[in-house]
């Protein structure tokens, strides 16, 4: 019977049905990073139990780390680095910490080690997990007391998601990028569309996309309320592992992995349970108005009013949203001015991110009373700029290109946060409430859209320059 | 030990949608990361206003929750669940629910309650009437009861099940270790273990 890509990552994972609906599901790698992981092994170890496969287990710190020479975590968040190290080098799990060369983002580090590959499960106590779907691995979020269970058995007792196909035909217009087409779906099937399901990304758009683009787009997946998204594997994928393999350099012979990695794909006329249809060539760029992901519009629009809403309910949400945000209803998005830019997150810290958002700075400055903070996904990334001389593109154009990687001005964790009211064009994937601060403000948008924004203080497009 | 299947409490009408675990529980108290003191967390941005619903001196007390579309979307935040549980909800009632969230609250024994939207635009309305108003969530005959109402709620099997029979599910899914000793050694023998390290 034909397959879905979903259905053969989940059977070939399952270890028994349980009996009531769920699977005993086995997790090929483990992703801890230091912030809802202290109880998890504080649990563990009052029930006697220790860590089941400590090397199919992995720990980054991220979300806390300073990006800048001589910055300091607050005092809650060096007690978090400290455990999570105490907590590896008790159990014998490999930490990649502050400082080191493959610290960063989980989901920007893990790919880059060569880790993520196709026909995995990969589980994190981090929701944007589903980033590593991109490479056809079935990739998602848990909670805290999912990661003890997993950290006691190396398996988890779950349902099987339904399948939800997103297929996009023809091809994304030179300059929108997959943040834009990510916004696009959110806005049409919004925050709870992918309730119960896995999203596979599918059709031409997507198979043109780079890994990298891939990768943001599955990583927004859970903005569109599902647990994770894959695409299935063809060359580009294979191309990617393959250099990534090579730049390790550990010699490893990938012949007989490539031939079941290429399975890894839904076959012809496999059923998903829906199937959402959006035409690349329509998608513009984006950015977001509201309080949450589902609120946002291309560009050229303006700040929805009563007549965009068909529900008294949907339109006190919005009235709540835009009060919060201080926008006017019919306000041009064009016309919004932004005090802070923020390039950067699991969404887009990667290295294209960086080289598109140099690639509009370039002979270009940030305007007066703007700033621009650029803080690379993974420390592995920030020295690839710094070889091809993005930091200087960066340094020229008057933006703050900090020396160290991490989660950052997405989650306002570290040091680095918008003040009260303070308003940012972002590249993260969350514009919820306080999100990158208190009373912060946040507008999501790609990386060229960025750049356009710090150039000229408003919403603006690389186009428009 | 005998787990209540059925709870009856006041309810607090929290007119939003979306409701995200940043709300709920604001990244900055994360690092407060044991599941007790978490009393004043619980969506403590909107708590600075006075007129905040959860703030009113009627819905002290409250155990029922009840918002709007896609309750609990965002970071995966188990401390969203103690936050709710430390507030003193045992049920949250919606009409949709971010997955992960739903997932975190069911380990941590809080009931997550999917009812039709009209449901809920109903006990809003009841329940703004009159604050005191007894609502009855009984999980074994999926019924939400408020006055003479009677509705039927969403709520998985497995999820049913994980709620009405907690235990400790580490145990038992070690009691089948010799399953997992198994598949490990299918899989190596496959190759496959090799690509995960
Ligand atoms: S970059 Fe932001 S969204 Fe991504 S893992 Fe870090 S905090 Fe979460």
């Amino acid at each position: 019977m034909a397959k879905t890509l979903a259905a053969k990552l989940w059977e070939d994972h399952v270890v028994r049905p349980l009996g009531d609906g769920a699977d005993l599901l086995y997790v090929d790698l483990h992703v801890l990073h230091e912030v809802n992981t202290p109880s998890a092994f504080d649990d563990l170890r009052e029930a006697g139990r220790t860590v089941r496969r400590p090397e199919l287990t992995l720990a980054v710190e991220d979300h806390n780390t300073p990006t800048r020479d001589g910055g300091q975590e607050d005092l809650a968040g060096r007690r978090q680095r400290d455990l999570i190290r105490a907590n590896c080098a008790e159990f014998g799990i490999r930490l990649h910490r502050l400082g080191d060369a493959d610290q960063g983002i989980v989901h920007v580090v893990v790919p880059e080690l060569g880790l993520a590959r196709p026909g995995m499960t990969i589980v994190c106590c981090d929701s944007h997990t589903s980033t590593l779907g991109a490479l056809g691995v079935l990739a998602f979020g848990i909670g805290t007391g999912q990661v003890e269970h997993v950290l006691a058995t190396q398996t988890l007792p779950i349902h099987r998601p339904k399948d939800l196909a997103v297929e996009v035909s023809g091809v994304l217009p030179d300059g929108v990028t997959a943040k834009d087409l990510a916004l696009t779906l959110i806005a049409r099937i919004g925050t709870g569309g992918g309730q119960g399901s896995v999203i596979e990304y599918r059709g031409s758009a997507v198979r043109g996309l780079s890994m990298e683009a891939r990768m943001t787009l599955c990583n927004m997946s859970v903005e569109a309320g599902s647990r994770a998204g894959l695409i299935g594997v063809d060359d580009v994928t294979v191309d990617y592992l393959r250099a990534r393999v090579e730049a390790l350099g550990t010699g490893e012979d990938l012949a007989d992995a490539e031939s079941r990695w290429r399975e890894m794909r839904s076959d012809a006329d496999a059923r998903f349970d829906d199937v959402v249809r959006l035409d690349g060539a329509s998608v513009r760029p984006r950015v977001s108005w509201g309080t949450n992901p589902a609120q946002n519009l291309p560009l050229d629009g303006r700040v929805p009013s009563r007549v965009d809403f068909t529900s008294e309910q949907e339109w006190s949400s919005a009235q709540r949203s835009l009060a919060y945000m201080g926008l006017r209803p019919g306000q041009s998005m064009r016309d919004v001015e932004v005090d802070t830019v923020f390039v950067g997150s699991c969404t887009n810290g990667r290295i294209e991110d960086l080289r598109e958002t140099a690639s509009v700075l370039s002979g270009r400055k940030v305007a007066d009373g703007t700033r621009l903070l650029i803080v690379a996904g993974s420390a592995a990334v920030r020295r690839q700029a710094v070889a091809e001389g993005l930091d200087e593109v960066f340094r020229e154009a008057g933006a703050d290109f900090r020396t160290g990687a991490g989660c950052s001005m997405c989650c306002g964790l570290n040091e680095d946060r918008l003040a009260p009211g303070e308003r940012a064009a972002s590249t993260s994937n969350r514009n919820f409430e306080g999100r990158q601060g208190r009373r912060s403000r946040t507008h999501l948008v790609s990386p060229r859209v960025a750049a356009a924004t710090a150039v000229t203080g408003r919403i603006t497009a690389p186009e428009d320059l | 030990m005998s787990t209540p299947t059925s709870h009856t409490g006041t309810a607090v009408p929290l007119r939003r949608d979306d409701v995200d675990t940043d709300q709920l529980s604001p990244a900055r108290f994360v690092p407060y990361f044991r599941p007790h003191g978490f009393t004043n967390i619980l969506f403590a941005d909107w708590r600075s206003d006075p007129d905040f619903v959860l703030n009113r001196p009627e819905h002290q007390g409250a155990s029922v929750l009840v918002a709007g579309h896609d309750f609990g979307t965002g970071s995966s935040r188990e401390s969203a669940v103690w936050a709710l549980q430390s507030a003193g909800f045992q049920v949250v009632v919606a009409s949709g629910f971010g997955d992960i969230f739903r997932d975190n609250a069911t380990t941590r024994g809080l009931w997550t309650v999917e009812v039709d939207h009209d449901v809920v635009e109903e006990l809003w309305r009841e329940v703004e009437a009159d604050p005191w108003l007894p609502v009855t969530v009984d999980l074994t005959s999926r019924r939400l009861g408020f006055r003479a109402a009677e509705s039927p709620l969403r709520i998985d099997d497995p999820l049913l099940r994980r709620l009405v029979r907690p235990g400790d599910r580490i145990a038992e899914t070690l009691a089948h270790v010799a399953d997992i000793e198994e598949y490990e050694s299918s899989r190596i023998s496959r190759g496959d273990e090799e690509r995960a390290r």
